[in-house]
């Protein structure tokens, strides 16, 4: 026996706009994160994460409008972080609708913050973003502020750590693959996988499906992340209109240019790629108008 | 229209359960009073965290009679996840601890019901379907399942289930890894399910929907 595999589509905020970088930089706008998020609720997506990535950096940014219209109409769990850094800070996301938090820099600062945010909100909604980069030494360190921060935190007793504080789940973000999609770091995310009890949610690199299949057989991740290979898939296909985006990078929009190592893919041809592979995963027949 | 009181016992987020409320055209509102919960014509126990701490919180509240009451009366009652959990005899979850008790038996942790290597607590989707020979079970009575189809996945996030004594209130089934548990119970006017039918997409909506058809008709589940 083994459990459905839960493929999560990636969402990076900035202002108003959903954004994808490299290595978590160099953003560029891809459009408006509600239409995205409504098309991937409607498609199969089992669960949305949104990262408001400039928060950290300029103090917090209000993703709370994103959030409460998100909450009122999708109906899968939404995880939120960027930029959260106290308990009240916690609360007023959750109270906006999202379902888990994700805590990063603050965590770091502060571990003692994950045990008080798990016993307040319960495990289950505390989600702790470990950013790896791997050094020259082969070893892997935590960074924080979109992978801008050295800790000197060791990922690996960092992860051990953040699970005996009460995290729910690891999302474990590799800054050297992160929109590159050269394929996730599977050294890394077999490591911290098989070292805690809760579950790991693998983030940043895959460019094609095998990707996914990859670094859930090998890797043994619980969940994937994804941004990129979705984003573009969705913005080549047929049913993505362009429309007025405000300021920002919006050479890709204008030109729907994708790099070269990243295959635009949708939800369902991931699913199918999984299934192919005997992967188990929830199957979901696209459903338009799908909370209705 | 009939009236729902979602039970706030301060144990997790009311958000999503309130959107499914309103989605489903219910008529809710959210209550720590047990005055108020007395006077609806239904209730929804939610919750997340850990049994005793939900126990003192309904004992803090001075809830758990009215609880018991409420579902002697024979008024809809929905019990969600934790609130689930709640309503069994016993709990093991840090050692043993005493229910609200309208279904007879424990609460157990998956890795106590079979040892294996495998992640707990289980996150994400599964399958919900009926016992073995009760295949017309969700469509013979008043069922909020009437809808959906055997194997249909919902949304969970559990470390421990619930082990009823009487198999026959068993209204689901799910299998995480090696284990088959009952994911969601039904007797008389209460329904309970371990997943969260408010995270589980439109087919989990159905759910609310069906729900608020058996509420507004003043009825049973079965």
């Amino acid at each position: 026996m083994a459990k459905n595999i839960r493929i999560i589509p990636r969402l990076d905020i900035k202002g108003p706009n959903l954004v994808k970088g490299i290595h978590l930089e160099g953003l560029r706008v891809l459009g408006n994160p509600e239409k995205f998020a409504r098309f991937y609720y409607e498609n199969g997506a089992d669960e949305l994460i949104y990262i408001d990535v400039v928060a950290s950096l300029y103090n917090r940014n209000s993703l709370h409008d994103i959030i409460s219209k998100a909450a009122r109409e999708i109906f899968i769990p939404l995880t939120v972080g960027g930029g959260l850094r106290t308990i009240d800070d916690i609360k007023e996301v959750l109270r906006c609708g999202a379902d888990k938090v994700s805590i990063n820099t603050a965590a770091i600062k502060n571990p003692g913050l994950i045990k008080e945010a798990a016993l307040k909100f319960g495990s289950s909604t505390i989600v702790v973003t470990i950013e790896a980069i791997k050094s020259g030494d082969g070893r892997y360190y935590a960074y924080t502020d979109n992978g801008r921060e050295h800790t000197g935190v060791e990922v690996l007793e960092w992860a051990k750590k953040a699970e005996e504080l009460g995290a729910g789940e690891i999302l474990l973000t590799s800054v050297d693959r992160e929109g590159t999609g050269s394929g996730y770091d599977i050294q890394l995310v077999k490591m911290v996988s098989q070292a805690v009890a809760i579950p790991v949610i693998a983030s940043g690199g895959p460019g094609k499906p095998e990707d996914i299949v990859d670094v859930i057989k090998e890797g043994r991740a619980d969940a994937v992340a994804a941004a990129s290979i979705l984003h573009y898939g969705y913005v080549v296909s047929d049913e993505f209109s362009i429309e007025k985006h405000g300021e920002g990078n919006l050479e890709f929009i204008k030109n729907r240019k994708t790099f070269g190592l990243i295959k635009p893919s949708s939800l369902g041809e991931i699913k199918s790629a999984l299934t192919c592979s005997s992967i188990m995963c929830r199957q979901c027949v696209a459903a338009k108008g799908g909370a209705a | 229209m009939a009236k729902v009181a979602i039970i706030d016992y301060e144990m997790g987020n009311l958000f999503s359960v309130e959107r499914a409320c309103e989605h489903a055209g219910l008529d809710y509102f959210v209550t720590s009073d047990k005055k108020a919960l007395l006077a609806c014509d239904a209730a929804i126990l939610p919750g997340v965290g850990a049994f005793c701490d939900a126990m003192a919180s309904l004992n803090k509240f001075d809830l758990v009679s009215p609880i018991r009451e409420f579902i002697a009366s024979g008024k809809p009652f929905v019990g969600i996840c934790l609130g689930m959990q709640l309503l069994m005899s016993e709990s093991e979850e840090f050692g043993a601890h005493e229910g609200i008790g309208i279904f007879k038996g424990g609460v157990k942790k998956f890795t106590t019901l079979k040892n294996g290597n495998y992640k707990v607590p289980q996150v994400g989707w599964n399958s919900i379907y009926p016992p073995e020979g009760a295949n017309g079970l969700w469509h013979g009575g008043n069922s909020p399942l009437k809808n959906i189809s055997p194997g249909e996945y919902m949304y969970f996030v559990h470390s421990f289930c619930c082990v009823p004594d009487d198999k026959a209130i068993i209204h689901t089934l799910t299998k995480y890894e090696d284990v088959e548990y009952c994911s969601s119970v039904s007797a008389c006017n209460v329904f309970a399910c371990q997943y969260h039918p408010e995270k589980s997409g439109a087919r989990g909506l159905e759910i609310y929907r069906q729900w608020a058809n058996i509420i507004n008709a003043g009825g049973q589940n079965e």
